[in-house]
């Protein structure tokens, strides 16, 4: 399985990413620079990953002027011929921002910026990137947000709960989805969703800040490990 | 333009804050009198901010060599310091205190962004980044107006730079009310043999400027940092830069691969005094001169003056001195960034810089004439003890009464917003971006960062207690500088080098100026103890306000940037308890002190006290073998005594797990300064049972005065038999004082 990480201007987890991807998890990884037009050497197998950052400084809502960068383009063809797609933070708002991910990422609703551990609870188990996961399964992961309250509208939420598309949700270290849980304000405690195809995914939580010992905390990594054993298999049916 | 220039007498060269000396001077230098704009050069070269006057005599005085140092201290932008493996670490710390009492969020984000650029301009690459804030009493509304803005400000622009912000410290004293200080530092990491030097060479050479726009942001900063903070201080607005971490974020990875093309002779970042400053300094150091047409340089506004683009401090700017054949790539890297890359003018071999502007030569000025170490003057002004100390040596203990309710006065000096959580605060931060973060989920006293392909971790921090050092400026520093290397010490490191940041007031003040030689002297003695010698860093003098009837300088504040290295990050020691059963035992020995506590102040309210009990020969001698004990393994949890004393600092071990634990306290010492007296060299390690007889052992062979204290158990604090509630309930203190206060609607100020 390929890796390819999207280099915005402003993206500032671009080489934790390939850190991880590459050093930890041993995968073939490249850098891929946003005024590139194709994603070549790419296939269905493959996943392309766009990083946490500030893209173009996000002085406008965050993530509005990188979904057109030039290679997002390709990173929707991709995306449409079954190609895992995965945002993370800023990623995740570009991948809403560019239309491939449904809802919205507002302000915290305490208007501040929040980096913290957090506690997320396994939703959905069927999408490689949480396969290997128990449902319900809870993991310690940071965030690092100013703009981290999901929003989307009522029909769209039902069609997220219908169609199994919420990754994780916010919750207690036990698993209860409460209110104080809830760092940001998201609706329904929504940290991470994936599209109806199941092969793009975003989350605000940043799983490569939690994927070695040394750093004292590894729960990151076992999203990552799903995604390289079950990654291509799931991709492979997808793209059928 | 240039017509409309004043006619220049001593009294224009006063208005640009030159004294009548000064202005003799240049007069000298030049053989002539200098127009509008050469004057404008000299005042801000020879501004106090950037010629070190009043401080260089005494700063030469420091240690400022050592076999790790790969630079001199002030040769380059930062210091630099070999950590093996064939890499360098280069680190600095530096004031933004006027412009953040008067524009906080901008004041701090620019302090932020100006002291990255002075790491990254030597071509490493920032890793980390601390900061020293020091703010008046939390319960007035302008102070939580300006903590709010300095947060926000050091948050918006590390975060979305993408350095992690590490550590720090946060104080709060009626001292600093009007007068905040903000002190940020940088680290960063760069292979030896491939940084970058801030000199311009070989005539012919091409002068650029990259980066943003120069507009008129920031004009005379230097200038406006040189002088008293007054009531009229907020009219100096436009005196105050505006940041954008976007461009230096650009302009980071524009200059790091700007330089690997090998096109790069020498470069600099623009901070205070901008192009002025630059130019000069590359060209003196280079021992050449510069042809420089300001009409090349991209503003932001049409019609700028030529003195307004030379002393524009616009953020985000570097100048660059390139290779004259290899020019090219330059313009590569910067288009591919799509940053701006103007080239400005060409190195010559007068020894000159001549500024042009629209074809006229508007100055001419000898390089070398502007700067620390060649014409600027150097000052050393007289000094006298301060009267307030007679007060502070009338104070007695044995007046203080010791009070009755014990479990009371631990939550009233444990709830003192100098001890508790400053969560509210570095939760604003991103303290883990580039993932080498190794205190997230396990705290230590020192912030450790590891060192990627290597098996090695900086450990990082920043302190000084500045009611110390008012109270003994000579003993306060040595104490600022021990407790910096305390704190890398508990967490598994060896102190390697500082970088000081020294906050004073005016120093033609007799009485500050005695503050600030003792504080050099004492900071000089532990620094020789300790061999951690002086890198570099930044003086900031005029931290007082002027009111209509007296002047208050702040307390002396010469805060400690520490760089230790932990060679095996197998060796890092973190601060909680980790399991009942685990001893507790102080290492140091304990004194009759409470002088200079936070309970003194808190509980009984008495401001000046004497600085507490400190012996620099027992400090080594701990320090050197609490390492010794953590490399051997003998110790689960080590942490350091400080603000709050014994007490807190139990609290703050017991805290992250929730573990509860015993203390039982020594009759031959009063109550009150066993459980809450700050005397110094004192650090608390627990111990597995398992343990406890080899670590007996190696402090009975090694002389090191210890004591057991407790037991790592239960869920509750239990002090000499009295329950003093449950952890839990002083951790609801410890995490919440600070957002409450912060939390309290701030009025409009």
């Amino acid at each position: 399985m390929k890796f390819g990480v999207i280099v915005f201007p402003g993206s500032n987890c671009d080489d934790d990413m390939v850190h991880v991807l590459g050093n930890v998890m041993k995968q073939e990884c490249v850098k891929i620079w946003h005024k590139d037009t194709q994603l070549e050497g790419f296939g269905p197998g493959d996943c392309i990953v766009l990083p946490g950052g500030f893209s173009y400084g996000d002085y406008l809502r965050s993530g509005a002027i990188a979904r057109f960068s030039p290679i997002m383009k390709a990173v929707a063809e991709f995306a449409e011929q079954g190609g895992i797609v995965y945002g993370i933070c800023n990623g995740f708002q570009i991948l809403c921002e560019a239309g491939l991910l449904p809802g919205v990422l507002l302000r915290n609703t305490n208007q501040q910026y929040i980096c913290k551990n957090v506690h997320l609870k396994t939703i959905t188990t069927s999408t490689p990137l949480t396969a290997s996961l128990a449902s319900g399964q809870v993991l310690k992961i940071p965030i690092a947000h100013g703009d981290g309250r999901f929003y989307a509208d009522e029909a769209t939420m039902r069609e997220l709960e219908t169609n199994d598309q919420i990754l994780f949700r916010y919750s207690t270290e036990s698993g209860e989805i409460t209110d104080a849980a809830n760092p940001n304000g998201a609706l329904y405690n929504i940290a991470g969703v994936c599209n109806k195809q199941r092969n793009v995914f975003g989350m605000m939580p940043h799983p490569e800040r939690a994927s070695e010992a040394i750093l004292g905390n590894t729960d990151g990594r076992l999203l990552f490990e799903s995604l390289v054993t079950l990654g291509q298999m799931a991709a492979a049916t997808v793209a059928e | 333009m240039q017509h409309a220039e004043p006619e220049i007498t001593p009294q224009v060269a006063q208005n640009l804050g030159l004294t009548a000396d000064e202005f003799n001077r240049i007069v000298q230098v030049m053989g002539r009198t200098p127009n509008f704009t050469e004057l404008s050069i000299y005042s801000v070269m020879w501004s106090e901010h950037c010629s070190y006057k009043h401080s260089i005599h005494w700063l030469k005085t420091l240690p400022r060599t050592g076999r790790r140092l790969l630079v001199g201290a002030g040769e380059e932008n930062a210091g630099l310091v070999d950590i093996g493996d064939g890499l360098a670490c280069a680190f600095k710390i530096e004031s933004h205190n006027h412009p953040s009492a008067i524009e906080p969020y901008q004041g701090a984000a620019t302090g932020v962004g100006g002291i990255h650029r002075d790491i990254f301009t030597m071509g490493a690459r920032p890793i980390a980044a601390l900061n020293s804030l020091r703010f008046g009493n939390l319960d007035s509304a302008h102070t939580r107006h300006l903590v709010k803005g300095v947060v926000k400000g050091i948050g918006d622009y590390g975060n979305s730079f993408g350095v992690p912000t590490v550590g720090g410290e946060v104080y709060f004293n009626d001292c600093y009310n009007q007068n905040i200080l903000v002190n940020a530092m940088s680290v960063g990491i760069v292979r030896v043999g491939h940084t970058v030097s801030a000199i311009a060479e070989g005539e012919g050479n091409p002068v650029f400027i990259v980066g943003s726009a120069t507009g008129k942001d920031g004009i005379h900063g230097a200038t406006f940092a040189s002088a008293d903070l007054t009531e009229d201080s907020a009219e100096d607005l436009p005196a105050v830069q505006v940041g954008d971490p976007f461009q230096e974020k650009l302009l980071l990875e524009a200059t790091l691969e700007a330089i690997k093309t090998g096109a790069i002779v020498g470069m600099q970042d623009m901070g205070a005094a901008g192009i002025t400053c630059s130019t000069s300094e590359m060209s003196a150091k280079g021992g050449v001169g510069m042809k420089i047409d300001l009409t090349k340089v991209p503003t932001r506004q049409a019609n700028m003056k030529a003195w307004e683009i030379l002393l524009s401090e616009s953020q985000e700017r570097m100048l660059i001195v390139a290779h004259k054949e290899q020019a090219h790539l330059l313009f590569e890297v910067f288009d591919k960034w799509d940053l701006a890359c103007a080239q400005i003018g060409e190195v010559t071999n007068t020894g000159k810089l001549e500024f042009y502007h629209h074809d006229e030569l508007i100055a001419e000025v000898p390089a070398e004439s502007l700067v620390l170490g060649g014409g600027a003057p150097v000052y050393q002004p007289d000094y006298q003890r301060p009267k307030y100390l007679e007060q502070v040596g009338k104070f007695h203990s044995k007046n203080i009464t010791a009070p009755k309710d014990w479990k009371k006065t631990a939550q009233q000096v444990f709830a003192s917003p100098n001890i508790v959580s400053k969560r509210w605060i570095y939760e604003q931060y991103d303290s883990m971006v580039r993932t080498n973060s190794m205190g997230t989920n396990e705290p230590s006293d020192a912030s450790l960062v590891r060192v990627k392909g290597t098996n090695k971790a900086l450990a990082l921090t920043v302190d000084c207690n500045s009611a110390y050092v008012h109270a003994d400026p000579f003993v306060g520093a040595m104490i600022a500088v021990s407790e910096a290397a305390r704190n890398i010490t508990c967490s598994g490191g060896t102190p390697v080098a500082i970088t000081n940041c020294l906050n004073f007031g005016n120093p033609k003040n007799p009485e500050v100026y005695w503050q600030f030689v003792q504080a050099i002297k004492g900071m000089g003695e532990a620094c020789r103890k300790f061999d951690t010698p002086v890198t570099g860093g930044n003086v900031s003098f005029y931290n007082q306000s002027v009111f209509k009837d007296k002047t208050e300088p702040v307390f002396p504040t010469p805060t400690i940037g520490m760089l230790g290295v932990l060679e095996d990050v197998k060796n890092k020691m973190t601060m909680d308890f980790k399991k009942e059963g685990h001893q507790i035992y102080m290492l140091g020995t304990p004194q009759n002190d409470i002088n200079c506590s936070e309970y003194l102040r808190v509980v009984h309210g008495v401001q000046h006290s004497p600085a507490p009990y400190f012996d620099l020969d027992e400090e080594f001698h701990i320090q050197l073998n609490v390492g010794k004990l953590i490399r051997r393994k003998l110790v689960e949890s080590a942490h350091d005594i400080s603000e709050g004393g014994l007490f807190a600092a139990l609290v703050e071990m017991g805290l992250p797990r929730k573990l509860g634990f015993t203390l039982d306290t020594d009759s031959n010492f009063r109550k009150d300064a066993y459980l809450f007296g700050e005397s110094q060299s004192r650090i608390l390690v627990a111990v597995a049972p398992e343990k406890e007889e080899a670590l007996l052992d190696y402090l009975n062979n090694h002389n090191l005065p210890f004591s057991q204290v407790g037991e790592v158990k239960g869920k509750n604090v239990v002090v000499d038999g009295e329950n003093f509630g449950p952890i839990a309930e002083w951790a609801q203190i410890y995490d919440s004082v600070l957002s409450e206060k912060m939390n309290t609607a701030v009025e409009p100020v």
